[in-house]
């Protein structure tokens, strides 16, 4: 990932979490189902972690230039 | 957040806390329940009523209960353990507290009933000063939450008056 890559990475990460905390506990205590909020808050945080943790080509979109090796030894 | 060790590290602490705060918001809310409990215990028959051979008196007793606990149960309350204890004054002891009936509740809609139930612990005395002692009935309950304190309470119920002789 590039530096504005895991910007979007961390704060996406913070949104959806909390967000998912926040539906699970709103919809477990609608229905009384205390189980039901715990299944909701895991299956966000799985969610959240196929979109966040691995290195998708979307979170590499300003590639860092590096320099060439040539210019680089001399 | 350079690799995705990192970043998985992050998010699994981030998810614990959110965690925690959730289970604390769920425990939280049951305080705002208030609830009516409505029991009631009678004694049908004396099964049994005599003295050991270590000198402590023994009762055995037909109860007939019965119970309203509905409200006792939140979206957050894992089981109702209640029992029925016996309590009464000797002379050496200012309060005595026999548990003669348990019983766990897993979910609302077991919690109210009515059973005849013969005493599931027998009434064994530290002494021998039953006969004629007056026994008052009380329901203890303990309300176990999925997450945050548990909650005890109890409700005296009704009086009874042991025989005066042994049967």
């Amino acid at each position: 990932m590039d530096w504005q890559g895991q910007k979007h990475s961390e704060f996406l990460m913070q949104i959806l979490l909390v967000v998912f905390a926040v539906v699970a506990f709103a919809v477990g205590y609608a229905i009384e189902s205390f189980q039901m909020m715990i299944l909701i808050y895991a299956s966000g945080v799985l969610l959240t972690a196929l979109i966040t943790v691995p290195n998708w080509p979307f979170f590499n979109r300003h590639p860092l230039k590096w320099l060439d090796p040539s210019e680089a030894d001399r | 957040m350079h690799s995705y060790v990192y970043r998985l590290n992050t998010l699994v602490t981030f998810a614990a806390v959110l965690l925690a705060v959730l289970c604390c918001a769920a425990s939280f809310l049951d305080a705002f329940n208030s609830p009516s409990v409505r029991a009631h215990a009678e004694v049908i028959k004396v099964n049994r009523f005599r003295k050991q051979l270590s000198g402590n008196d023994e009762v055995s007793l037909t109860l007939n209960i019965s119970m309203d606990l509905r409200s006792l149960f939140t979206w957050n309350t894992k089981q109702v353990f209640v029992f029925l204890a016996a309590e009464y004054e000797t002379s050496k002891n200012s309060l005595n507290q026999i548990s003669l009936w348990d019983y766990i509740i897993r979910d609302k809609d077991h919690a109210k009933f009515q059973a005849q139930v013969a005493s599931k612990y027998p009434l064994i005395d530290q002494g021998s000063n039953l006969r004629g002692k007056k026994v008052e009935f009380v329901l203890h309950w303990h309300v176990m939450p999925s997450t945050g304190r548990m909650i005890v309470d109890k409700m005296a119920l009704s009086k009874f008056y042991l025989p005066e002789a042994y049967t």
